[in-house]
């Protein structure tokens, strides 16, 4: 009885949803998230560990970042040396960030400089680079850190 | 034999491969992918620098209102002249600004207080962080209070309501809207220039 109930059941119902559209939502997410993610373009050539901190702020604004990378170069004739990485390029004369950073800012008038300084880094070579800093009117840096694991 | 095999294939022509579950397969796919993906979301400590000056003498400062942080090469750090070390910075900077004229060696009143960290050519980036962190921290944890009890330490009142803490205050903000915990307790940290002497 209620076996044949079922069957009866089974056999009134349509074949199924329409799953032609599913498809275009699951490529439309993918497209979302293929726009929305932003990769990483530059090649760093010095390594940079974070130092931690616990007073973060987090940056939403992504297009408002410059970052300038600051430590030991990884390979290379200059290996192990301390050196400024803007973009692609490693800086020669501390001079040329005032203009580098001078011209976007005319870009882009809010921009924060993000610091990705390797933690073992001097003190010296940091401000040094924020007189340039300073001389290009950057005065929003960000000294970018990782959270520290509580204690 | 072969009637045999003719059969089950004809009978099997009318059955195509579901292509239903596919979406199910890419949708699992795609949870994972949102799951696993963490997006880089820059965090740091955000400073200001101070622009550079046409002359050469930037303002006073009394000397009551001024905390000196300077810290060698070696980590060790010395405060307003006394011997000290990083954990005790975060006490002493809270004492200092929240003084308000009370003990005549630290500040007169929060927006008077100026902490100025100062470091050493050969100090490690790792422990300027380390100082600039504790002194951050000082005032999250002062602006933390404000924000739960809507009141300035002073016993003022600036928010009409509370909250859970300063950062939920900050999303509660407009983009237009003025942080009146910050506009009523500024923080004075200078990134003392390098000497040029040594």
């Amino acid at each position: 009885m209620a076996s044949e109930r079922f069957q009866k059941r089974s056999s009134d119902t349509s074949p199924g949803i329409t799953t032609a559209s599913l498809p275009d939502i699951i490529f439309m997410l993918l497209i979302f998230f293929m726009v929305t993610t932003v990769l990483r373009e530059t090649e760093i050539q010095v390594r940079t560990e974070l130092p931690d901190a616990e007073a973060l702020t987090k940056i939403d604004q992504k297009r408002l970042i410059s970052n300038v990378y600051i430590g030991p170069v990884i390979r290379g004739p200059r290996e192990g040396e301390t050196a400024v990485q803007i973009d692609d390029a490693l800086i020669e004369e501390y001079s040329a960030i005032r203009t580098i950073m001078y011209n976007q800012l005319q870009e882009e008038p809010r921009l924060i400089v993000s610091l990705r300084i390797d933690r073992e880094s001097e003190m010296q070579v940091v401000n040094e680079v924020q007189q340039e800093l300073r001389e290009a009117g950057t005065l929003r840096i960000n000294y970018s850190s990782n959270p520290a694991v509580n204690q | 034999m072969a009637g045999l095999l003719d059969k089950r294939r004809s009978k099997r022509e009318d059955a195509e491969t579901p292509t239903s579950s596919m979406a199910d397969i890419a949708f699992l796919l795609l949870i994972f992918f949102l799951v696993t993906t963490t997006i880089n979301v820059d965090t740091g400590i955000g400073m200001t620098l101070p622009p550079q000056l046409e002359q050469e003498e930037p303002p006073p400062v009394q000397e009551r209102n001024l905390l000196r942080v300077l810290v060698n090469a070696r980590g060790e750090v010395l405060l307003d002249d006394n011997m000290s070390s990083v954990n005790q910075i975060r006490e002493e900077v809270r004492t200092h600004v929240l003084n308000y004229g009370e003990n005549p060696d630290y500040s007169d009143s929060p927006s008077d207080a100026v902490i100025s960290l100062k470091t050493d050519a050969q100090t490690p980036y790792r422990i300027y962080i380390d100082v600039l962190d504790e002194i951050q921290m000082a005032y999250r944890e002062i602006y933390n209070n404000i924000a739960r009890s809507g009141n300035l330490p002073s016993g003022e009142s600036v928010l009409d309501e509370t909250y859970e803490n300063y950062e939920a205050y900050r999303e509660s903000l407009g983009p237009e809207d003025d942080d009146l915990v910050r506009e009523s307790l500024p923080r004075n940290i200078s990134i003392a220039e390098p000497d040029s002497g040594n």
